[in-house]
């Protein structure tokens, strides 16, 4: 795996290319999805990568969300969203800060909130 | 819908500025946009607009319009119109794009909905059979009084103009990267028979269209301005 896709460590929790999930998702763990989801994640203070052979349809509510595969749902993000060149996301995005590729394809509504300056 | 006959509005402006090349060897370059720059003067001075861009995604237009407190939706419609489930053929056998699943799947919006839709370069690189719907489909879209920019290669430009992504990079400013398709999306829609639709890396130009092709395209709009630029582009801004 190249330097920019990143790899799911040890310790991080990992659906594999080989496994559908339906229904809802929720931890308090980083998750790495490369299989398929459907449903929704719920990953309030963490973190949720799609990987390149990932295919989640699901509302995603995340602390940073990193997508290198393909995401169709909306995506809440309270820190980070980031869309690798690979990426192809169908759906509304809330975060406070995005980044995207070069490459990457989105079809939705982006809403950045900044963060309160306090 | 207002007839644009009645109160067409059609002015030749000052050219944009010439291309520059900024990076060679990445292809980018830049432009003046003289349309760009007159729509700018929209965004700056409103609060809370509601943006089409139906470009390439581009981060930095997202970043642009999200810094300054506006909406943006992103939506690129030349990579949906490369979608193998729209090929259909027409009543004659002829090969073309089903422009009714196309508009079922894309720009479905509320009726009035966007204050600015950036068009670019669209009409000139979507497939015949889709023009004509998806603007009509914009024209609903877009708010009395809001703004659509679009770009129309000139005959002198050539059929071989390359398909750019554009990044609004200053108030009339705009940076060129030409396109190369994703693997899975280079195939030519309806080209197979026409060899025209697209190559192998990139979208070619499908037609070239006069002021006239131009005037009919927008005529449910409510007014219509050209910017002659040297680099062989008419920028067109309409007003619905």
């Amino acid at each position: 795996m190249s330097a920019a896709t990143p790899a799911p460590t040890s310790g991080l929790a990992q659906i594999g290319k080989s496994v559908f999930v339906k229904g809802e998702l929720s931890g308090s763990e980083d998750l790495y999805v490369d299989g398929q989801v459907e449903g929704s994640i719920a990953l309030k203070a963490n973190s949720l990568t799609v990987g390149p052979n990932g295919q989640v349809k699901a509302s995603v509510e995340a602390k940073g969300v990193i997508v290198l595969g393909k995401l169709e749902g909306n995506i809440q993000a309270s820190e980070r969203v980031e869309l690798r060149k690979s990426a192809i996301v169908t759906g509304d995005i809330t975060t406070q800060r995005i980044s995207i590729e070069e490459g990457a394809y989105l079809k939705g509504k982006v809403d950045v909130h900044r963060a309160d300056v306090k | 819908m207002s007839s644009v006959s009645q109160n067409f509005m059609k002015l030749f402006r000052g050219s944009s500025g010439p291309e520059t090349i900024a990076e060679q060897g990445s292809q980018k370059l830049s432009r003046r946009s003289s349309g760009l720059g007159e729509l700018s003067r929209t965004w700056e001075s409103a609060e809370a607009l509601c943006v089409l861009d139906l470009g390439s995604t581009s981060a930095t237009n997202i970043r642009h319009f999200t810094e300054r407190g506006h909406r943006i939706y992103s939506e690129d419609l030349l990579t949906a119109s490369t979608d193998p489930g729209l090929l259909a053929t027409d009543e004659n056998g002829v090969a073309a794009l089903d422009s009714r699943k196309f508009l079922a799947d894309n720009l479905v919006y509320p009726a009035a909905h966007f204050d600015v839709v950036l068009c670019w370069n669209l009409p000139d690189y979507l497939d015949e059979s889709l023009v004509k719907p998806v603007v009509g489909r914009l024209w609903s879209v877009l708010k009395p009084g809001g703004m659509l920019l679009a770009f129309f290669h000139t005959r002198d430009a050539g059929p071989d103009s390359p398909c750019h992504r554009f990044h609004i990079i200053g108030a009339d400013t705009l940076e060129m990267k030409r396109i190369v398709l994703r693997q899975e999306a280079r195939r030519p829609p309806t080209g197979a028979a026409r060899g025209v639709t697209s190559t192998s890396d990139g979208f070619q130009l499908q037609r070239v269209f006069n002021n006239r092709h131009i005037e009919n395209l927008f005529r449910d709009f409510a007014s219509i301005k050209f910017f002659l630029a040297r680099d062989n582009i008419r920028e067109v801004l309409v007003v619905r």
